[in-house]
């Protein structure tokens, strides 16, 4: 998690990503962001996140991404 | 949903529906084009209605018909009841129409078409068709003459509906279409449309030779058309090509038509080669735009002639003497010269015609 | 049958009368039937190319539906059986299985779409470049093409992926395809959306109706009133460039931007209008794009469902793709982190809008529009923290008075990038818009040049009015839907409305044979 806060915090430094369930929605992550993202967890954590799961469910919040890549890690 | 508010939406609906269909036509009233101050020859099919019944000789053609021949003088000399059913470049099959349009009213003894429309084979213009069958009164016969005269751009449902087709004359109202909202002005005598004015033949374009002098197949079928019409009813149809010089009228042309006449044993008369020598036409004098049309004192010398023509060739009855007609006829002179009286004082006063009314 | 016609009018009318009078499971068979009656009038051609896409589209949904539930079941039955690398092993087996049925019904229908719409722009390249002189192939677009063969791709991609299951019923599938308000133009529906309220069954609600009804009046007058007329200004300005330089360069940006949104606009709300009287929800297509602030607000405003498509079947799987990831890695080590980076995201913008410009239409001012547009997302990307830092040290730029800078910089910046679309030329395009700076013919704006150009003032008036009407929708509609408001008046204020709307447009729409009472002038005077 705290791996991801920080790949995160890079990218926009001045959003609470603890409380922000609204990432997508209020459009504070763009479409650049989200590639960004994907990249850096893909090397990051050694996990593909797939075109399919790129929905706003799995993005509106830190810890839905968290989950998200858990998953993944888990199949 | 309960019953009482389905049927208070329905009678809402249809009070809405009731009050758009009147909005409309308040809407294609007012902005259909009255023919009053412009255009005027747009009240002529219209105004056949006043005067349908009881009229022995139909007149069916274009201008050459209602510039040049005036049924006040077929009665004046003849006791000749007459109509014109004319509209600014009738085609043939707009003639063949017309004739039909005028059964349901009345059957004359003889019809009398100017042949100068067999030239044209195709529609000229999607305007001439509005000036033809707008004022023809709905009815089978009309919905076929749509069908018939239609142009590629043009769609049935306008002319059912003409606001469809003035529409975008919002940008050209003028103080008369509220005026003539409701009324209108009577603008023939019998169909025919009076000018005294005169300009003189001054010059006749050379006449260039065509490519090919038949006329087209269409043609053709409208004038066979006519004719078996005519039989089924008994009319005799007589053919005539009137004595105005432009547009040409070719010798081509009228061998034809000649020999379309002789073959089924109608009457043809051309009337250019004895304009002068035989009706009596001064072509300096009974024109008003110099060999389009003829004045009314051209109308008059022709119609006499005409007249005289008739009789010899049909067995029409002399009406004068017959009082209801008598009666009706002689509201239908003193219009004629009430007209006749303004366009001339008007012409004294302003040195040229800018209406028919003369006002 | 285009939507501004009285035969689109008397369909709806039919259909609907028979929509709501039939019993309810048989409504969407009534809505398929119209339909295919719809597709009819662009000819039985076009019919075989839907045909194909919906047969194609449908089985291999069917066949990759039925793939996945044998592999669902398989690994349940055997559950305990399998450890976790037999499980991954047997589901790679079955997704390459799966995969080469998606392939197949890609290739199929992307295929027709390329040989039919691209052809003669390959031929036009290939003779360009080796001096040749193929015969063009001149294949008639059927209607609708890019957009129910996306539709249909979208929804194949989905059932690979696994999103939803298949639909079974054929007849079902082929109304999701081939739903006729969507089909001039879009939206680019998704099935899952669609579907939930394609099918019913619906029961006549007054509210829905009347709200669709009212969108459909307003499309139709945006449509007809606006766009149609403004249409002969385009037409003539775009026609005659050599004639049309400067000043007219800026006016002709200016009324493409205006019809384009008025005809494309009205278009998406008689479809929606449509769809809604039927009590079916189809998706937005445009959210008031000119009010955005910047390019990338304004695609995400305008032509909505177009720009999720590329974005979810194009641009990230693109992005996230293996081989994008290796590409990625490979430049951050040799490029550095910072540009490396940038790499497959621009990468891939890149080649999304490449292929948005080609989707628009086969030439290539379609393709350097859509380089032009991401040209400029890619310039205010890279310039964002820039502007983020100018943002915080200047306060007026948060006012709305800046905001509306922003808007109306935004407007010009998409209207000059647009008119490559009317000039279809693309060289000719930058020389147009480089005699802005060298004609000095401003002063045509005011001596009457301006009514040569086949609207007369009337016209511009009654533009003027629609624009003024369209601003005013769009500015309430900040406070929720106009609808909303207008249902909530007395039947008596709405009828009214709806009768002066239904005149207005009856009147004013630019439609039929112009009026010229010269044309009526037999004698003169």
């Amino acid at each position: 998690m705290e791996e991801l806060l920080n790949i995160l915090k890079d990218i926009h430094a001045d959003v609470d990503y603890d409380t922000c369930t609204t990432l997508i929605d209020d459009g504070i992550l763009d479409s650049f962001d989200i590639i960004s993202i994907i990249t850096e967890v893909s090397s990051e954590f050694d996990v593909q996140i797939p075109a399919n799961e790129i929905v706003p469910e799995n993005f509106n919040s830190a810890a839905a991404l968290w989950k998200l890549i858990e998953k993944l890690l888990d199949e | 949903m309960n019953k009482k508010k389905v049927v208070k939406i329905i009678a809402a609906a249809l009070c809405a529906v009731l009050v758009l269909v009147l909005a409309l036509w308040f809407l294609q009233r007012l902005l259909t084009p009255k023919y009053i101050d412009k255009n005027e020859e747009g009240l002529l099919v219209k105004e056949y209605y006043d005067y349908a019944g009881g009229n022995d000789v139909l007149f069916i053609g274009d201008c050459e018909v209602y510039s040049n021949f005036s049924p006040v003088r077929l009665w004046q000399e003849y006791g000749i009841t007459s109509a014109i059913r004319g509209s600014p470049q009738q085609l043939i099959w707009h003639s063949y129409y017309m004739l039909e349009d005028t059964l349901r009213y009345e059957t004359p003894k003889v019809v009398v078409f100017n042949v100068l429309s067999m030239k044209y084979g195709e529609p000229q213009s999607e305007a001439y068709n509005r000036l033809a069958l707008d004022g023809m009164k709905w009815s089978s016969v009309k919905l076929r003459a749509v069908k018939a005269s239609m142009t590629e751009e043009e769609s049935l449902l306008s002319y059912v509906f003409p606001l469809l087709r003035f529409h975008s004359r919002w940008s050209d109202l003028r103080s008369e279409d509220l005026k003539y909202f409701f009324n209108t002005r009577q603008l023939s005598h019998n169909g025919y449309v009076m000018r005294i004015d005169v300009q003189p033949v001054d010059y006749i374009p050379r006449a260039e030779p065509l490519a090919d002098y038949s006329f087209a197949d269409t043609c053709w079928e409208y004038l066979d058309k006519m004719k078996d019409l005519c039989e089924k009813n008994g009319i005799q149809l007589v053919l005539i090509k009137a004595p105005t010089l432009m547009p040409h009228w070719y010798d081509e042309w009228d061998e034809q038509i000649v020999k379309y006449a002789s073959d089924n044993g109608l009457c043809y008369v051309n009337t250019l080669p004895i304009a002068e020598s035989e009706i009596g036409i001064d072509y300096t004098a009974d024109t008003f735009d110099a060999g389009q049309h003829l004045n009314l004192s051209g109308a008059e010398k022709l119609s006499s002639w005409f007249g005289a023509y008739l009789k010899a060739n049909t067995a029409l009855p002399n009406h004068r003497g017959e009082a209801d007609l008598e009666l009706k006829w002689s509201e239908k002179i003193d219009r004629y010269y009430e007209m006749a009286d303004a366009q001339a004082a008007q012409l004294e006063r302003d040195g040229k015609l800018s209406g028919y009314w003369g006002d | 049958m285009p939507f501004v016609s009285f035969g689109f009018i008397a369909f709806l009318a039919a259909l609907m009368l028979l929509y709501y009078l039939v019993p309810k499971r048989f409504q969407w068979m009534m809505l398929l039937a119209f339909s295919i009656f719809f597709y009819c009038f662009a000819g039985w051609t076009s019919l075989i190319f839907m045909a194909v896409t919906i047969l194609t589209t449908y089985f291999a949904g069917a066949v990759i539906g039925r793939m996945a539930e044998a592999r669902d079941s398989y690994i349940k039955e055997q559950g305990a059986a399998m450890d976790r690398d037999a499980k991954k092993a047997y589901k790679a087996k079955v997704k390459k299985r799966t995969y080469l049925i998606l392939s197949l019904c890609l290739i199929v229908n992307l295929g027709m779409l390329a040989v039919i719409k691209y052809t003669d722009f390959g031929i036009s390249i290939v003779n360009g470049i080796f001096r040749t002189n193929i015969g063009y192939l001149r294949f008639i677009l059927p209607l609708g093409i890019s957009f129910y063969i996306f539709q249909s791709m979208g929804y194949i991609i989905d059932v690979y992926r696994g999103k939803y299951a298949p639909e079974k019923n054929f007849a079902r599938f082929a109304l999701f395809v081939s739903f006729f308000p969507q089909l001039l133009q879009g939206p680019i529906s998704r099935f899952d959306e669609l579907s939930q309220t394609l099918y019913g069954p619906h029961d006549f609600d007054y509210q829905n109706f009347a709200k669709g009804a009212w969108r459909v009046v307003w499309g139709f007058f945006k449509k007809v009133v606006i766009a149609d007329r403004l249409v002969t200004a385009v037409i003539t300005l775009s026609g005659e460039p050599d004639v049309y330089k400067g000043v007219y360069v800026v006016a002709l940006v200016l009324f493409y931007a205006i019809q384009l949104y008025a005809d494309f606009t009205g278009g998406i709300d008689i479809t929606i209008g449509v769809a809604q009287m039927l009590g079916i929800k189809v998706a937005e297509n445009f959210d008031r794009p000119f009010f955005s602030l910047n390019v990338t607000e304004y695609w995400r405003r305008w032509h909505i469902t177009m720009g999720t498509w590329f974005k979810d079947y194009i641009f990230y799987p693109l992005s996230v793709s293996p081989k994008m990831l290796k590409i990625s890695k490979w430049s951050r080590e040799k490029l550095g982190q910072a540009i490396g980076k940038r790499v497959p995201v621009y990468l891939s913008t890149i080649i999304v809008w490449f292929a948005t410009g080609l989707w628009h239409g086969a030439a290539w001012n379609f393709i350097v529009w859509g380089l032009l547009n991401c040209l400029v997302i890619i310039v205010s990307q890279e310039l964002s923290p820039l502007y983020q830092r100018f943002h915080k040290k200047f306060r007026f730029s948060n006012t709305k008075g800046y905001n509306v800078f922003q808007m109306f910089r935004t407007f010009w910046l998409m209207g000059f990038i647009r008119v490559l679309d009317v000039y279809r030329d693309v060289p000719g395009t930058f020389r147009q818009v480089g005699t802005i700076f060298t004609t000095a013919n401003w002063g045509d704006l005011f001596n009457g040049s301006f009514l040569e150009l086949g609207l007369g003032w009337q016209d511009f008036a009654v533009v003027l009015a629609g624009c003024a009407a369209m601003l005013t929708v769009s500015i309430l509609q900040n406070k929720g839907q106009v609808r909303d408001r207008l249902m909530a008046r007395p039947p008596v204020v709405r009828y009214a409305l709806l009768i002066a709307a239904v005149c207005l447009i009856m009147v004013f729409g630019a439609y039929g044979i112009g009026y010229d009472s010269g044309a009526f002038i037999y004698t003169r005077f």
